[in-house]
């Protein structure tokens, strides 16, 4: 008895700790609500760029409208009980040990509704799996030459994507624009860094990686899928034509060395007649390049007797 | 003559006593040691001497990320600093801090006079200490700088052929043997070593959470044995598991770390609800509401927690209904997990809450545990993880579940116990100021990185450019960072201090509910002279109750004392 301390003595003591915390949960919540229209990303993912980012956003923002409730339901409970039931003097805590219908009842809802998030993302998950057909302003696409879809390739309805094999390195993205990613023929034009592609077109593309574990993020364009050394990863995007001319930027994702920072991607949306335009002037670059490498191989092998 | 013969003949009890040695003292007490007692307050102290320098590690990361674009810190010396800060918290701070606290209350709490295995427990420790020091050994050299997860193939002699990878194997088997030992030791305690009348039912809860921390210790730690092995002999012995070019398969590193690192998650949060589950009920002078559902949901979760590794993997190239399955699996979690939290309010619903420093840190835990568990979810529905992952939501996500869950409950059971482990109180004041700064440097820090992962940033990158509010956000947190680590050091001081000029606390300043409170504070080396026989989950309770009516019953008003009583 003698040896309780101090702090276990009578609650006054404590109204002003509380009433402290009280002003600085406000100051908190003041301080959210203030940032909230100054940062137009403070809670939700980045989305936009193309109709599978912008499923995941919405998915997320009902994720969050329950997350919301249950928070504001438990940490309600509990400031509630410790305001409310603090040991004042004279008060007697009532011995319970249970409430065998209450306890099956908060863990049947709780499984509830993790049952309604999973009807949720079911929902969702074909919107945000499988590519969509090109749009009627998109590049014409010729039929069928492509790689069968697998258990995780998909290709949209009609067949028809415009396939780019990305392949990370450290540290850098490579971008190759063929059909099938393990025969691409030598002259299939492609590129480092920026990738450009047609608006109102489906983009698919096979991931993977010579080296380490890296991981391809265009925030704006979808989720991340990992560029994984022997293995090939799918994803797509389609971005809607009022955005011909933006750049969506991103880097890797997955931790792949010293540069990992600095490991940085974009991907440029143009309209279909500029992107034709880009191809053939990459081509004619690399024929160009390649013919002045053949000029100079022979000129090697001459100086070489 | 005679008189001695009539002496003899007459009948004399037979007395059978052993020497008492004198108690050992100086440092070689502390060295050969076996006393669970001892060996808990070692681990205690290395612990969080890992704990500082852990810390220190994550507010160097935090400086140069104060500023877009900084140039204090190089990538190299950035990537060595989350490598050993992710591998100090969780290998040689919160799981060992866990073994610790079980080494010195499991014996007491379930009244046994020591571990199972006291040479055994030795071992446990000494094994810590050789894979710290074997760790931080690489600080000359070169240190690892591939992550506390040393993804394959990074992680392999081609791209980090230095010794640092191999510092981190070792530590990995040295720290792994101490607990795979350690676990064993725990389980038959805790199996054979019950006070008479404690059956499963009359388990404390701490000690539940132990004895599950002890199972999920002994089905992961072989599989990640086998996998730092299986590096090893990459990296030195020409083999290719994990080497792509040679048909080894990245993937399965994946798959073999996070078989063992998710568990490894509830190995860290699971004692640390033991902990609350003790706390709670203590200072809302209220029975622990659902003991057999808190019991329960915490086999349950470690059985679930076996089964969705893969959510670590939503990102990789896997077929849908491996994704389905990892999520629905996730999301089962999230059901024993709410119970307990649910449990735990309504222990305090209705009670007479008495606001110690323990309770406050318990109650911090729930309510920072909580956001921590609702985001668990958001990166359970894979798509949206597909989003989140590897970005700093995923680092606040596991700072709330560690830092505001493990690493507060282990702050409240300092708090709790360091009376009964010294005998003497830790200040009050100091360490609500402590608990205040803590709380409120955790959330500034730790709030406002969802958003910075929501914003597009990576994680583990040295530099990042300032662009949207980047650089405000880490600023923010930043800051944070400074306010917590200053609320951490006030409890160290606080502990220092005490130590010598703490209040006296007496063998039951709180009115404990379970065993180790029927003690003197520090305990004997023995423990308990006497064992009672326990007949409820709050056996001090009882025996309170009983000294009580026999009070009333005497005519003298001269209380007895605890243990007089029980003899009679």
């Amino acid at each position: 008895m003698n040896r309780i301390p101090a702090a276990l003595g009578p609650a006054p003591r404590y109204s002003r700790s509380r009433r402290l915390a009280l002003a600085l949960a406000a100051a908190i919540a003041v301080g959210l609500a203030l940032a909230g229209p100054a940062a137009a990303d403070l809670l939700t993912p980045e989305s936009g760029g193309s109709p599978n980012a912008d499923d995941i956003d919405s998915l997320y923002k009902l994720v969050l409208a329950i997350a919301i409730v249950v928070f504001i339901g438990v940490e309600g409970a509990l400031i509630y009980s410790l305001v409310k039931f603090r040991a004042r003097r004279g008060a007697v805590p009532a011995q319970i040990r249970g409430n065998t219908r209450l306890e099956i009842g908060w863990t049947v809802g709780a499984a509830l509704i993790l049952v309604v998030l999973a009807a949720f993302t079911f929902a969702k998950l074909p919107g945000i799996r499988n590519p969509p057909d090109s749009g009627p302003g998109g590049l014409q696409l010729a039929d069928g030459v492509f790689v069968a879809a697998g258990p995780t390739k998909r290709l949209p309805p009609n067949g028809k994507s415009l396939n780019v094999c990305v392949n990370g390195q450290q540290y850098i993205w490579r971008f190759t624009y063929a059909n099938n990613c393990s025969s691409a023929p030598l002259e299939a034009p492609y590129s480092y860094e920026q990738l450009v592609v047609p608006v109102n077109t489906t983009v698919t593309l096979d991931i993977n990686s010579q080296d380490v574990a890296h991981s391809w993020w265009i925030p704006q364009l979808g989720g991340k899928f990992d560029a994984i050394p022997g293995y090939t990863n799918h994803t797509w995007f389609k971005i809607p034509g009022n955005l011909a001319g933006k750049t969506f930027t991103g880097q890797c994702a997955e931790m792949c060395g010293r540069n990992h920072a600095n490991m940085i991607a974009s991907v440029s949306a143009v309209s279909p007649s500029r992107f034709e335009a880009f191809l053939e002037q990459r081509r004619a670059q690399l024929r160009a390049a390649d013919q002045a490498a053949a000029i100079q191989r022979k000129q090697v092998s001459k100086q070489i007797p | 003559m005679a008189a001695t013969t009539s002496e003899t003949r007459t009948a004399v009890p037979q007395v059978v006593a052993h020497r008492v040695e004198a108690e050992r003292t100086g440092w070689t007490s502390w060295v050969t040691t076996t006393d669970h007692k001892r060996i808990g307050i070692m681990y205690l102290v290395l612990t969080f001497v890992f704990f500082m320098l852990g810390g220190t590690e994550a507010l160097l990361m935090r400086l140069q990320l104060g500023v877009a674009n900084n140039t204090l810190l190089d990538p190299k010396t950035y990537n060595e600093l989350f490598t050993m800060h992710g591998t100090t918290m969780i290998f040689l701070f919160v799981v060992p801090v866990m073994a610790g606290f079980g080494n010195y209350f499991v014996p007491l709490m379930i009244g046994a006079r020591d571990m199972a295995f006291p040479k055994l427990n030795a071992l446990s420790f000494w094994m810590l200490a050789a894979g710290g020091l074997v760790f931080y050994g690489s600080v000359f050299f070169n240190p690892p700088e591939c992550g506390w997860t040393c993804y394959a193939p990074l992680s392999e002699t081609q791209y980090l052929p230095n010794g640092g990878v191999d510092a981190w194997i070792y530590l990995i088997h040295l720290t792994g043997i101490s607990s795979l030992l350690g676990a064993i030791n725990f389980y038959a305690t805790i199996a054979n070593m019950r006070a008479p009348g404690m059956g499963w039912g009359r388990l404390p809860l701490f000690v539940w959470a132990i004895l599950t921390y002890s199972i999920l210790l002994i089905l992961a730690l072989p599989v990640v044995a086998g996998a730092v092995t299986m590096l090893l002999t990459d990296r030195h012995f020409g083999t290719h598991f994990f080497d792509p070019s040679n048909q080894g398969s990245p993937l399965l590193w994946q798959h073999l770390f996070w078989f063992f690192g998710h568990p490894e998650v509830y190995i860290m949060v699971l004692p640390g609800f033991g902990i609350i589950s003790e706390v709670i009920p203590v200072f809302s002078r209220k029975p622990i509401f659902g003991y057999k559902a808190i019991a329960s949901a915490t086999v349950v979760i470690a059985f679930l927690g076996m089964l969705v590794w893969a959510h670590h993997m939503f990102a990789t190239p896997s077929p849908t209904f491996v994704l389905v399955f990892f999520m629905l699996g996730s999301f089962l979690i999230a059901v024993p997990t709410g119970v307990k939290i649910f449990n735990w309010v309504a222990t305090l619903w209705r009670g007479t809450v008495e606001f110690t420093v323990a309770l406050l840190f318990a109650v911090g835990f729930v309510g920072t545990f909580l956001i921590g568990g609702i985001t668990g979810v958001f990166l359970a529905v894979f798509p949206v993880d597909w989003q989140l992952t590897d970005t700093y939501f995923v680092v606040a996500h596991l700072h709330y579940v560690l830092m505001g869950g493990a690493v507060f409950a282990v702050f409240a059971g300092l708090y709790y116990w360091f009376p009964k482990i010294t005998g003497r109180l830790l200040s009050e004041g100091m360490g609500k100021v402590s608990f205040w700064l803590m709380l409120v440097g955790f959330q500034v820090t730790f709030l406002i990185q969802h958003s910075l992962g929501l914003d597009g940033m990576p994680r583990r990158v040295y530099e990042y450019n300032d662009v949207g509010h980047l650089q405000l956000y880490n600023q923010i947190s930043t800051v944070g960072a400074f306010v917590l680590a200053a609320g951490i050091l006030v409890t160290m001081f606080n502990v220092v201090r005490s130590v010598r000029h703490g209040v006296p606390a007496g063998p039951d300043p709180w009115k404990g509910n379970t065993l180790e409170w029927f003690t003197s504070s520090p305990p004997p080396v023995n423990n308990f002279d006497v064992v009672p026989r326990v007949r409820s989950v709050e056996p001090m309770k009882d025996i309170r109750r009983q000294i009580e009516r026999q009070s009333e019953l005497a005519e003298a008003p001269a209380a007895p004392t605890t243990e007089s009583s029980i003899r009679a």
